[in-house]
């Protein structure tokens, strides 16, 4: 038969050639809490490090007990969201705590905010409830508790830079209709009661147009203006 | 027949009714001494009352429908909404005013094997009472041993929101005169004590035909030992069928593999997800070994079914445009945990190719899965699970459609095609 006659090379040939196509790509694959918390980054962006120019916040990099706090806070309906909660429930407090701090350890860089779209007066007045708060309305001003650099104080209180609009304007409406809970005494229930819905956008908008950089600071540098349960109240770590 | 006369007999025939009505309602009200083969089916380990009581609980997953999301744990207020409105399952701590305070060990039994509250009313069968019925009396006096050993707590019972008729007692007599009779547990001496054991679980307090089957129009279930599938109503997650091959039958599984999705939520034969993960959160993590093998040597001795599927699947024409624009979303959102083949990865992502929770008949958990996300339970066996990222923000009725469209078509599946419209009506589940 003519095909007994087909050098050997031939044959090696076809292997070679077998060998070196490009094989369907495996799945990049490695067992590590970034590969178990792909349900997370699947809106929160990639290492949770979510643009200002969506609705889903920013989570990289924040405070471990804050994270802590709210993944515990949509699991046992505090907050309302049904995808979060969906997702949380069948996850008990150690696991839960365990991607808080894999979140808050994720140093990653904060892109330019969005230009704002309000007038000077509104931003300036934004300024001045962040900055300084109103004293005749018993409103205390953000950096009071959220650090003068608004980045947050560790262990549990969030920054408010980097994070979309929206989702401020979001989450300040959504505690002052009782929508958004926190463990109790619910300070921030308290100062969004304050602040009237001009004032939400205004704080909102003004936050929104900072550029953000840097990390949480170590220490809260004087005492609270007023008592916050997931600040004093909330168990440094897993429970159940 | 005058008028009169005919009105007398209705009115008769009315009264005779209502009497037989409420004579099958007083059934078997007997203060319940054991049965005699009691002994064939229960197990006294833990030999503590109460360690018994609180695995006994467990294995009728109360916690799941006793606890409000994020409350105390068995002291109610969680709501349960059927297609008929919603029960709130109420408080079982020992409170006296909100909760079993009172009760009596007689009345927990009376509760469970009859359907009828401490003061007479009668249970809405959302409490599985007719799956109940078969637990034995020194079961039920364990579990309200341990109920009672719990930290009371005054939490208020919230009131049915169910409207008329289904909020009258005398709706609910008729509904029990046709659909519940007391019952017991009775050991099949043909079979061995594993094969008994198995059955008095999962008949009894795993109450698994409670989602596992389907209920007819007034919300009756085919029957306790009907496990022949169903969509859960109002959540409409399907329970497939643990009889048919082609949907969750074990009988070619090895017993440890389904031990293991049981006791972990994983295996390597499939993962629990939905409603299920819940089951395995709160109820059967906490079995010993022994009873989940039990419950396996039962399902794996259940009659196999042929195949649920009504609808053969369509003319590969029909379905190439919708593969294609499925296969680029696969590559863009799926490929990188499902793998090229959807041959997934061991231990961490579920294959798709060869999986019969994808193949099955009902879409409905695959729409459920690609909206919501989700996370198997968090187990001793496996307490860091890997998640699946919920879509619903990404993917449009469409897309979802063409997506399972190809993953039910390729690889060798063999799953009908899913439409826009099915993704939409189970889009409706998913609550913001």
């Amino acid at each position: 038969m003519k095909s007994r006659r087909l050098p050997a090379w031939w044959l090696a040939g076809v292997l070679a050639a077998a060998l070196s196509m490009p094989a369907a790509p495996a799945p990049v694959f490695e067992d590590s809490i970034a590969q178990r918390v792909q349900a997370c980054t699947g809106c929160h962006g990639p290492q949770g490090r979510a643009a200002p120019d969506g609705y889903y916040p920013r989570i990289a990099g924040k405070p471990p007990i804050y994270l802590y706090n709210q993944l515990l806070n949509f699991r046992d309906g505090r907050r309302r969201y049904g995808l979060m909660a969906g997702l949380l429930i069948p996850l008990n407090d150690a696991y839960l705590h365990e991607i808080a701090s894999h979140f808050a350890s994720l140093e990653v860089a904060y892109p330019p905010p969005q230009a704002t779209k309000e007038g000077p007066a509104v931003i300036e007045q934004g300024r001045l409830l962040v900055t300084q708060g109103d004293p005749t309305r018993r409103i205390p001003a953000c950096v009071q508790c959220h650090g003068d650099t608004m980045m947050g104080v560790a262990p549990s209180i969030p920054g408010l830079l980097g994070l979309p609009r929206d989702y401020l304007n979001a989450q300040l409406g959504a505690w002052k209709t009782g929508i958004r809970r926190a463990q109790a005494p619910d300070c921030m229930r308290q100062v969004a009661n304050a602040l009237t819905p001009q004032d939400i956008g205004a704080v909102s908008a003004w936050l929104a147009a900072q550029p953000a950089s840097g990390k949480p600071a170590a220490a809260l540098a004087r005492p609270l203006p007023i008592d916050c349960g997931g600040v004093t109240h909330a168990a440094g770590g897993p429970a159940r | 027949m005058s008028w009169r006369r005919i009105a007398a007999l209705l009115l008769a025939a009315l009264f005779v009714g209502a009497g037989v009505v409420v004579a099958l309602n007083l059934r078997d009200e007997t203060q319940g001494a054991d049965s005699p083969s009691a002994d064939a089916i229960t197990t006294r380990t833990p030999v503590d009352l109460i360690a018994r009581g609180e695995y006994l609980t467990r294995a009728g997953d109360c916690i799941g429908c006793h606890t409000v999301q994020g409350g105390v744990p068995y002291a109610g207020g969680r709501g349960i909404e059927t297609p008929f409105g919603t029960v709130y399952a109420p408080n079982l701590t020992p409170d006296p005013e909100t909760g079993l305070g009172r009760w009596t060990a007689n009345d927990f039994w009376r509760a469970l094997h009859n359907g009828r509250s401490r003061d007479g009313r009668l249970l809405y069968p959302v409490f599985p009472y007719p799956n109940y019925t078969r637990v034995v009396r020194a079961d039920s006096d364990a579990m309200y041993a341990y109920l009672r050993s719990l930290p009371p707590v005054a939490q208020p019972n919230p009131p049915h929101g169910l409207g008329f008729p289904f909020n009258l007692q005398a709706s609910l007599a008729v509904w029990r005169a046709l659909y519940f009779k007391p019952g017991a547990y009775r050991p099949d001496s043909a079979r061995p004590r594993d094969w008994n054991r198995g059955a008095y679980l999962v008949e009894g307090l795993g109450h698994c035909n409670a989602c596992h089957s389907s209920r007819n129009a007034l919300g009756a279930p085919a029957g306790p030992l009907d496990l022949a599938g169903g969509l859960i109503p109002v959540q409409n997650w399907y329970a497939p069928s643990l009889t048919a091959a082609d949907e969750s039958s074990v009988v070619d599984w090895d017993v440890r593999d389904v031990v293991a999705l049981l006791k972990t939520g994983v295996s390597p034969r499939g993962t629990v997800m939905g409603p299920m993960s819940e089951v395995v959160l709160n109820s059967t993590q906490y079995l010993s070994d022994g009873d989940l093998a039990a419950m396996t040597t039962f399902l794996k001795a259940l009659p196999v079914t042929g195949s649920a599927r009504t609808a053969p699947p369509p003319a590969p024409a029909a379905r190439s445009e919708s593969q294609a624009r499925g296969a680029a979303l696969y590559d863009k959102h799926c490929v990188g945990c499902h793998g090229p083949q959807g041959e997934g990865i061991a231990g961490a992502y579920p294959a798709l190719a060869g999986s019969r929770a994808v193949t099955m008949a009902s879409s409905a958990n695959l729409v459920h899965v690609v909206l919501q996300g989700g996370f198997p339970p968090t187990t001793a066996g496996n307490p860091r699970p890997f998640g699946m990222p919920p879509f619903a923000t990404v993917l449009a009725d469409v897309d979802v459609a063409d997506l399972l469209t190809f993953i039910r078509g390729t690889w060798g599946n063999r799953g009908a095609p899913v439409t826009a419209l099915e993704v939409s009506r189970y889009r409706s589940d998913v609550r913001p």
